[in-house]
């Protein structure tokens, strides 16, 4: 339990600082926000106008930078990330329409990128000099090597443009009407399947070599030794003694993977046209929309520590070393 | 952005007689089993000949191309042809030289953001666990607060206020955000150092702090250092390239990532103009793999249990699971 409060935390002081940053980094940057955001609109602009703009943005030249500071973090805080010129409407409902989407996304292809890994990274393992051992570990070292972009753009190409069987992209066909009807999640289906196999396909490399290279070292222990020679079955062996202990690392590596998937969610997003967080978030970059990128960070940020949270709780429940060390 | 790849104990201590002999021979003998290394390990040598090739095409662009990568031309998205080997791009320019010329700009991203990654975390990593007390709360705390913060989508926002960000400008973002991982290897690395005799003793002699960092410590972890710097190109190759494929950064900039942003705007996919993202593509794909499959053949020599079984070995293997099963079926019968 003290583990658990700690990283929390541990993790409320992370998000201090990605809110100070969101705060800071554009007042530390060259020009103003409100600059930019007035070049946009292509014409003379009323000193009301910009004064709008600036208040939108919170911009306030009259307060100290402090009260501002102290204001934005009131203001997120209670929820109020400001309003997305971009977009037309506030940024909270932005999210809220793009974040179940890549939540469903990265959270499935995520989930089946560990388990199919770490069983592949496990059978590897077991069978040490097979040929199945001798093609995985290189062919996965090649398939974390290639960027996510390319991968998305040649499944396009194969799938869509050369066997015409799936969408290029969008999340949803053009005339479907959401409902809870088979034809629209089936629609909602299809349109997922490319996207998520870039990501299984760029993600599932990890988990197997670093499975493979744990378990390895695992299937040298005594217990193993001992497994076998009270006769259990070579599967038994293979899952209750091999796998189960050298799961853990792959458990930690979780946390360390997810950075890694939001940033090929963000490019398979951009490349299937797919709108979730990382499509509005290189949209509003492409707008020089403010406010709308810190609301994207910010969530993401918070999801990223969410999961990172319960896969430190989950970790601490199955291995009790972790709860009195570090 | 690549995971790294954990494998359990990646720099061993030192060995103990290897203190003793002479530096310079001890580099030679070092040198020696590193190529023979590369020689038998099937991974190291591709990775090594992959990378030559592209050392080779970054030095010596002019070798294989004349033409100009950036040139207009009215012969606009133009299909493969003698003139034009993987054909124009949307302003006619020949995408063959883009890939050659473009080249030089990724292998400088890599080692430069590799390097500086490596050494940034290096003087933080070391400095957090040799210093300790109130220095090692505050590097560590930044250096966690790093770690978890989703590193390609805080690019992106830093980016975005560079608009036309040439290469220094990525080298520098790519390198202040990325060395976190390699920092905390590299520190818990320090802190298994921290009471060894030899640190002590250099204490004893009144030593500095920072020349015992620099000479004493620093050395030690060369191997880590190695893989770290090939991890760390490995993701400046590849956040880069992300980076660069959605338009941020210059986009007259010859690059591999600039060139797959400009087939993309054009939906090469469409129009039949496959090879316009094909090639670049493949090329990032193989400059990370030859990054990849260097490190981890290093692994593989450092830590032998990783190394995939000879035939002859595995026969071996498979001969005494065999008996160990009759063993055990015969005490069951039992």
């Amino acid at each position: 339990m003290r583990f658990v409060i700690r990283r929390a935390g541990f993790f409320l002081l992370t998000l201090w600082a990605c809110l100070s940053l969101n705060f800071f980094l554009p007042r530390l940057m060259p020009g103003s926000p409100a600059d930019r955001i007035i070049a946009h609109l292509h014409g003379a602009v009323s000193q009301a106008t910009v004064r709008a703009i600036e208040l939108s943005l919170g911009i306030n030249n009259t307060q100290g930078i402090w009260t501002q500071y102290v204001a934005y973090l009131g203001h997120t805080a209670t929820g109020n990330l400001g309003f997305s010129y971009s977009q037309g409407e506030p940024v909270s409902e932005v999210i809220a329409g793009a974040l179940p989407w890549t939540l469903g996304l990265v959270g499935i292809t995520t989930i089946l990128a560990f388990i199919l890994g770490t069983a592949i990274g496990a059978v590897a393992a077991w069978r040490r000099g097979s040929r199945f051992d001798s093609v995985m570990p290189p062919l996965f070292v090649f398939t974390t090597a290639i960027p996510f972009f390319w991968v998305g753009m040649v499944l396009i190409l194969i799938f869509s443009v050369y066997l015409g069987w799936l969408p290029a992209g969008g999340n949803i066909g053009q005339l479907a009407i959401p409902s809870f009807s088979p034809s629209y999640l089936g629609d909602v289906l299809v349109h997922a399947i490319l996207p998520a196999l870039t990501l299984l396909i760029t993600g599932i490399g990890g988990w197997v070599l670093t499975m493979r290279n744990n378990m390895v070292t695992t299937l040298t222990e005594d217990y193993v030794r001992m497994a076998r020679a009270k006769g259990l079955s070579s599967a038994r062996v293979m899952v209750d003694y091999g796998a189960r202990n050298a799961i853990l690392p792959n458990l930690t590596g979780f946390a360390m993977s997810l950075g890694f998937v939001v940033s090929g969610a963000i490019l398979v997003e951009y490349v299937f046209n797919y709108q979730g967080v990382g499509y509005y978030l290189l949209n509003a970059v492409g707008y020089d929309d403010y406010p709308l990128m810190q609301g994207l960070f910010l969530i993401i940020t918070v999801a990223v520590l969410a999961a990172i949270l319960l896969s430190d709780i989950a970790t601490a429940i199955l291995d009790p070393r972790t709860r009195t060390a570090g | 952005m690549a995971l790294p790849i954990t494998t359990g104990q990646a720099a061993g201590p030192l060995e103990p007689g290897r203190e003793l002999t002479a530096a310079g021979q001890r580099r030679w003998s070092a040198l020696r089993r590193f190529s023979r290394a590369i020689r038998t390990n099937r991974k190291a040598t591709i990775g090594v000949v992959l990378m030559a090739i592209f050392i080779f095409v970054s030095l010596f662009p002019g070798l294989l191309t004349h033409q100009s990568p950036t040139a207009f031309s009215s012969d606009i998205t133009a299909a493969p042809s003698a003139a034009h080997w993987l054909g124009t791009d949307n302003i006619g320019a020949d995408i063959y030289a883009q890939v050659i010329d473009g080249t030089r700009n990724v292998m400088i991203l890599a080692i430069a953001v590799g390097a500086l990654t490596t050494a940034v975390a290096m003087v933080i990593g070391v400095a957090a666990a040799y210093l300790g007390g109130l220095w090692e709360s505050v590097l560590s705390f930044v250096t966690d607060v790093l770690l978890v913060i989703p590193i390609f989508p805080l690019l992106i926002i830093i980016a975005a206020y560079f608009p036309n960000a040439g290469n220094l400008v990525l080298i520098l973002v790519l390198s202040f955000t990325g060395w976190s991982y390699t920092a905390r290897q590299l520190r818990s690395q320090a802190q298994s150092l921290r009471n060894r005799d030899f640190l002590l003793a250099a204490q004893v002699r009144g030593e500095r702090s920072f020349y015992i960092i620099m000479v004493e410590i620093i050395p030690t972890m060369t191997s880590l250092l190695l893989a770290s710097f090939l991890n760390n190109a490995l993701y400046a190759v590849l956040a880069g390239s992300g980076l660069q494929f959605i338009g941020l950064g210059k986009s007259n900039n010859v690059s591999w990532g600039t060139t797959l942003y400009w087939a993309n705007q054009n939906a090469a996919w469409t129009t039949g103009r496959y090879l316009w993202f094909i090639v670049p593509g493949l090329c990032i794909a193989l400059l990370g793999v030859a990054f990849a499959f260097i490190n981890y053949a290093f692994d593989e020599i450092g830590n032998p249990a990783l190394r995939p079984l000879s035939a002859a070995k595995a026969r071996k293997a498979a001969e005494a699971s065999t008996r160990r099963r009759l063993a055990s079926h015969g005490a069951r019968a039992r």
